[in-house]
């Protein structure tokens, strides 16, 4: 290979930004196309450092738009290359028009997302907005809950959406801050293993292919638009987890590091048990093992793949659990948080239905503090002896004033 | 677990001494976190950066914490800012002051009773490295104070971590980081 290989320690401490950046180093993408913002940037920023110290052979395109950057994104990917960008919060929100657009042309791009607030007030702290904005537009959406996840999820991102029988792009969310400025150890591959794992890319139905002459973006109305996006859904809802489960599985017998599209943490006897996304999955989990010396049976569900949605196996999780409590780190503008929705979803046809709360947490990354933790699994266990919901359904945790609560 | 905060100003070389230092004691097998708090921060500003250190993963990611120790590394922050929030009984504080420590009582009642530790890191820097970054000389102060790694062991993994900078810079470093460690009172 013409470009030079790096030798890195089995452990490095590593932020999640520059463990991704690695990845992206590791994985060889031909291109990205970036605008970089805020606590992203260093994602583009090392990849482009990389590019320049010739660790990679490929491209880096600057460009004058978030909205710009996944259009690179998309032409790159549709002429028949590996493609990866970074972005948060305000770019991300620029970006969703071209987000529709990537993955309707089934176009197997992977784009870190560093989770950010979305103004107004400017914030550039971690919360779950943007998130939350793209979980409509057809991407699968891994969630990384520390910096070794943001490195692990490209490796399996690359593999899932490359995939001839997926060929859908794909977001690794971390939050911001919390793992993207956040350093801890990193158990690293090395580049020969790292590469392999996600394999020579092999292009399906690409614009350079000139003996093959396709069209890409093509305009459908009433005649097959419905077909296309039922299929591209289909594949979504039937495709998707057997390809993640088997890239799990082969990530796990390759490192060790097992991953599951629904993480459950003493969820087996547990009565009272919290649901939540990103570095919070942990920080509960440390509280769910304190909960337990205290003799509440307290468990944790983490949700790593957010779209597709695991609904059956989120079901079968909270099955036996008597009271839960989903955490959304976004604001739900007027309605429930998006986790209380869905989990109500995939709850409503069990045949004991836990008890169900909703928190609004986080918001511009204000902490989530282990006392929080601490009360909300006692709130939940005073339901539980209760026999019913004490509270309000939708409450907020951490903000100043006023207790606010809902419904 | 072992907590640390940190408080500089921004520019001061805490979140990249914090990083440093969680750098070092990975390679000893223990497990490290390193973070800080930024916002829209400009060089200057006050701002504070954390370690956590254990033997087993570090799952907290709560941004809270009462440490067991304090770094101040510019000498104007036991004023402004309150080194001592969250602090537990036996919160060590390492404090970059030209002051004696009783005179740095006087100036700051608050830290009256408290077990505290001078070095003048300002000084330091700028006499061997030639600028006032006084991220180095507080981790050669830690290493006195706390006895974690004897100190030739922490200047080589210094250098490893500095690596990419001038020769001339890492060997200030290093002269920073022993005269801290002899001089810390």
């Amino acid at each position: 290979m013409a470009f030079d290989k790096m030798e890195l320690k089995d452990i490095e401490v590593w932020d999640g930004n520059f463990a991704a950046a690695q990845a992206l180093r590791q994985c060889q993408i031909d291109v990205v196309a970036a605008y970089p913002i805020t606590p992203s940037t260093p994602i583009v920023e090392g990849y482009a450092k990389f590019l320049a110290d010739n660790y990679i052979e490929g491209e880096f395109v600057m460009v004058e738009s978030e909205h710009a950057a996944m259009s690179g994104c998309i032409g790159a990917a549709a002429a028949g290359g590996r493609v990866a960008t970074a972005t948060s919060s305000q770019g991300f929100a620029l970006m969703v028009e071209t987000l529709y657009q990537a993955s309707g042309m089934r176009l197997p791009i992977v784009l870190n997302v560093v989770n950010r607030a979305l103004a107004a007030p400017l914030n550039v702290n971690g919360d779950h907005s943007d998130m939350y904005l793209g979980r409509d537009s057809g991407w699968i959406q891994f969630d990384a809950f520390s910096p070794q996840g943001a490195y692990d999820l490209n490796f399996i991102a690359f593999r899932v959406c490359e995939d001839h029988g997926i060929r859908l792009p794909c977001m690794v969310h971390q939050d911001g801050f919390m793992t993207s400025h956040t350093a801890q150890g990193v158990e690293t591959l090395s580049d020969d293993v790292a590469y392999n794992f996600v394999g020579d890319y092999k292009p399906m139905n690409d614009m350079l292919d000139f003996e093959h002459p396709v069209t890409h973006g093509v305009q459908t109305e009433e005649d097959w638009h419905f077909e296309h996006k039922a299929r591209q859904h289909n594949d979504l809802m039937t495709k998707v987890f057997p390809k993640i489960e088997e890239v799990f599985a082969d990530f796990e017998k390759l490192t060790g590091r097992k991953y599951n599209l629904v993480e459950e943490y003493d969820m087996k006897d547990a009565d009272v048990a919290v649901v939540c996304m990103g570095t919070s999955v942990e920080t509960a989990r440390e509280v769910a093992t304190e909960m337990r010396a205290k003799g509440i049976k307290a468990g944790v569900v983490g949700i790593r793949v957010i779209r597709p949605f695991p609904f059956m196996q989120i079901a079968q999780a909270l099955k036996d659990i008597k009271a839960v409590a989903t955490l959304d780190r976004s604001a739900p503008g007027g309605t429930v948080g998006m986790l209380f929705n869905e989990i109500a979803g995939s709850m409503y046809n069990l045949e004991k239905r836990p008890m169900l709360c909703g928190k609004i947490y986080g918001l511009g990354g204000r902490d989530l503090t282990k006392a929080h933790l601490v009360e909300l699994y006692t709130e939940l266990q005073a339901n539980v002896d209760a026999g019913k919901i004490t509270t309000p359904l939708q409450q907020f945790i951490g903000v100043r004033g006023p207790k606010l609560s809902f419904l | 677990m072992l907590e640390i905060r940190w408080h500089s100003r921004a520019g001061q070389g805490a979140a990249t001494g914090a990083k440093g230092l969680a750098d070092v004691i990975s390679t000893t097998g223990k497990h490290v976190q390193a973070f800080a708090f930024y916002g829209s921060a400009k060089r200057g500003a006050a701002m504070t950066a954390y370690n956590r250190v254990d033997d087993a993963v570090i799952m907290n990611h709560e941004k809270y914490m009462e440490p067991d120790f304090v770094f101040v590394i510019d000498p104007a922050l036991v004023y402004t800012s309150d080194v001592t929030i969250n602090h537990k009984d036996n919160t060590k504080y390492i404090i970059t002051t030209h002051l004696s420590k009783e005179d740095l009582i006087k100036a700051q009642p608050k830290l009256e009773g408290k077990e505290i530790y001078t070095v003048d890191c300002i000084t330091i820097a700028n006499e061997t490295i030639g600028r006032p970054i006084p991220n180095t000389p507080m981790l050669g102060a830690f290493m006195k104070v706390s006895e974690m790694y004897d100190i030739e062991f922490f200047k080589e993994s210094m250098k490893r971590i500095l690596g990419k900078l001038p020769q001339k810079i890492v060997d200030a470093n290093m002269i920073a980081i022993q005269r801290a460690y002899d001089e810390v009172k």
